[in-house]
């Protein structure tokens, strides 16, 4: 039975490798741009979704302005409100930090570079702003474990791994089957072509940006949910892994960022399984460099000539 | 345009080392320096904040009086907090800016093992004294004669654990999951395993897991604990983490019991980690809840000043603090070069031989450690920790 489990734990892990990753390939897919402050995106939208959430269920330490709906309105309304405001965060960031340097033609190495900023910015920020003090998501659904022939299984946990896999298929249906998606795929290819052919580009980068800040948004509140500490630091290092993720999976293709996702998750959760957990790390990224060292361009992507 | 941007740089950077040369002057005669070295941002920020909150009621005590009496004149103290980001380097650095630049005559913290086993090799080197109030692995003091500390040891806090939980969950076998990057944690999981296998017999240790400090997802280190079906689980662990240890843990199905450590022992461990917390056992320096004398004194006043029941690391602050203030009035006299002062005050820590703190009675035998009770704590359904046993070494 405790294999069962931990694929379980694995699919849940990896649903938020796979969230996230998600938003990286989105934007390099588009803009050959390394968004390495998405794992502070993430955070961010953490931290709204605390801060809507406990004013809304009118607990301590959000602003007190007399509500006091039910947990579960209040989760309603959290999720979509959250990733408007997490896509606002990401889109201000493209607006402030990204775009001016792309206008002025600059290399993509500095762009890169910006981006790392921006997510020390964000985080450094939220701790001056809010201090080092860690806080409490407030539990807005009550949990249930189902006990299905010794694996157990929570509501949440479901929820996680559905929402992973609803959000791969809307942005994959995005991508390949609608006008804008098409328009993103061209700007990949060639982006001094592409407003010739009248399409706006500013436009698309900025609708790629809200999908992915969007996702990281959601990927915030469900993880602040299953795992209910925040802290500035927290999406430092699942947005490295995320990425990490990305790029095995072939950074810049969908499928890959959901597969990249999931398999970090099942090496991560198998390795702790077979062997002592203290190897973890070790030997998730010994497996993650074979797949690269086998495939240098993940396993979803195509050979290019240049890349960052 | 280039050039502007040069001078203006060269401005910059004459500023920066114009602050270092300062930083380092200005000793007053009438005043004594202690240096703190803090957990104020980082993992446990809690700690740090408790930590300050103590010394700075402690402070305002002495100067409001007109000081600290050494050999019959009055000193203004003045206390000096580095934040050392819950990180062992930065500890490291910390300790040398108090040391070097601000030339504090002592250092009290940091305050975790983590922190502390670097930041007292450091200190040792330098000739500072350096007392922990909190750090209780065996490596903080051993074989550094500069260093002291206000707790236990974790040798004495294992068998304490093993005792208590074998008696209160009549358990036969125990599980263990700990930070391996976290001197602490590891440490006492090793002693942990040691006595307890040495009173049920080898094997009895069914599950002995680690983690890492910024993990957040412990689901394949618990499944594998929860499939061996242990008695308890014992969790030497920082608050922050216990938080989602417990709760993935019940979200694993585990309905036994767990057993924890001093670091549970945070006054944010119940904000933190709710009602899958409630009940639960752990080692501790004291208990607030039904505390008598000095230590009732204490914990009232500082509830009134900061609006909440301190924890042991500002109980354990106050006695460290009160130790090197302790000190420093034994050697009589305040002397004018601070290496001198620093030696003098090492000697006379040294010859503290008994003290009275608002959590024990301390003896120290010649060494930096001293010898003094642990108490079991239970969580009470409206988290407070409630006294249930207290543990004194033969």
């Amino acid at each position: 039975m405790e294999i069962f489990q931990n694929i379980l734990n694995a699919l849940q892990f990896g649903s938020f490798y796979a969230l996230i990753a998600l938003g990286y390939t989105l934007v390099y897919g588009v803009l050959r741009l390394i968004n390495f402050a998405h794992g502070d995106i993430f955070m961010v939208g953490a931290y709204i979704a605390y801060f809507l959430a406990v004013t809304l269920i009118g607990a301590t330490g959000g602003f007190n302005v007399g509500l006091h709906v039910s947990p579960a309105v209040a989760l309603a309304i959290t999720v979509p409100v959250t990733m408007i405001l997490t896509a606002l965060v990401g889109v201000t960031l493209e607006r402030t930090a990204y775009r001016p340097l792309r206008r002025k033609g600059a290399n993509r190495l500095y762009v890169v570079i910006t981006a790392l900023m921006a997510g020390l910015v964000l985080e450094n920020g939220n701790l001056a702003l809010l201090g080092a003090t860690r806080k409490r998501f407030p539990d807005l659904i009550d949990k249930v474990v189902w006990n299905i022939g010794g694996v157990a299984v929570t509501n949440l946990k479901v929820v996680v791994i559905v929402a992973a896999i609803i959000v791969f298929a809307m942005l994959q249906f995005i991508v390949t089957r609608t006008k804008i998606g098409m328009a993103m795929r061209g700007i990949s290819y060639d982006k001094f072509a592409i407003p010739l052919m009248g399409i706006p580009l500013d436009t698309i980068i900025v609708v790629t940006f809200v999908l992915g800040s969007g996702m990281a948004g959601l990927a915030g509140i469900l993880f602040a949910m299953s795992y209910p500490i925040l802290e500035p630091y927290m999406g430092a290092l699942i947005g490295w892994k995320a990425f990490i993720a990305a790029v095995v999976g072939g950074i810049g293709d969908i499928r890959g960022a959901i597969v990249g996702g999931f398999l970090l998750g099942f090496i991560e959760i198998g390795v702790v399984a077979v062997f002592p957990s203290t190897l973890r790390d070790l030997f998730a990224f010994s497996v993650l460099l074979i797949i690269l060292w086998l495939r240098p361009t993940g396993l979803f992507g195509v050979a290019e000539t240049t890349k960052i | 345009m280039k050039k502007t941007t040069v001078k203006i740089l060269f401005v910059v950077l004459a500023l920066g080392l114009g602050a270092f040369a300062l930083a380092g002057c200005g000793k007053d005669s009438n005043t004594i320096k202690v240096g703190f070295n803090l957990e104020l941002t980082g993992d446990i920020p809690k700690v740090g904040e408790a930590s300050k909150f103590a010394a700075e009621m402690l402070k305002e005590d002495i100067n409001s009086k007109g000081g600290l009496e050494v050999g019959g004149k009055k000193y203004k103290l003045e206390f000096v907090y580095q934040d050392n980001e819950a990180k062992a380097e930065s500890a490291v650095n910390a300790a040398l800016k108090l040391i070097n630049q601000d030339g504090v005559v002592a250092i009290v913290g940091p305050n975790s093992s983590k922190q502390a086993v670097p930041a007292a090799a450091t200190c040792n080197d330098a000739q500072t004294v350096m007392v922990t109030p909190w750090s209780t692995n065996v490596d903080t003091t051993k074989d550094r004669p500069w260093v002291f500390r206000a707790c236990f040891l974790d040798a004495f806090q294992g068998p304490v654990a093993t005792n208590f939980a074998a008696k209160q969950f009549g358990a036969k076998t125990a599980a263990v999951i700990f930070d391996i990057s976290n001197d602490y944690s590891k440490g006492l999981a090793e002693i942990f395993k040691q006595e307890w296998e040495k009173k049920m017999g080898a094997g009895t240790v069914v599950g002995y897991e680690s983690h890492g400090t910024k993990d957040q997802d412990f689901s394949a280190q618990l499944t594998k604990i929860v499939a061996a079906k242990p008695d308890f689980i014992f969790v030497p662990d920082n608050y922050n983490q216990v938080a989602l240890i417990v709760k993935q843990a019940h979200d694993l199905g585990y309905k036994g019991p767990f057993m924890g450590s001093d670091a549970w022992g945070s006054a944010e461990l119940m904000t933190l980690c709710g009602k899958d917390c409630i009940g639960q056992f752990f080692s501790t320096h004291y208990a607030a809840a039904g505390a008598q004398g000095a230590t009732k004194e204490f914990i009232d006043r500082f509830n009134t000043k900061y609006k909440y029941v301190p924890d042991d690391v500002a109980a354990l602050t106050w006695d460290a603090t009160r130790l090197v203030l302790q000190a420093i009035q034994n050697v009589g006299k305040v002397e004018k070069d601070v290496k001198t002062e620093r030696k003098a005050i090492r000697d006379a820590m040294a010859n503290i031989k008994e003290f009275d703190g608002i959590t024990g009675k301390m003896k120290f035998a010649g060494t930096g450690d001293p010898a003094k009770c642990a108490v079991v704590v239970q969580i009470s359904p409206e988290g407070k920790f409630v006294f249930k046993q207290s543990v004194c070494p033969e």
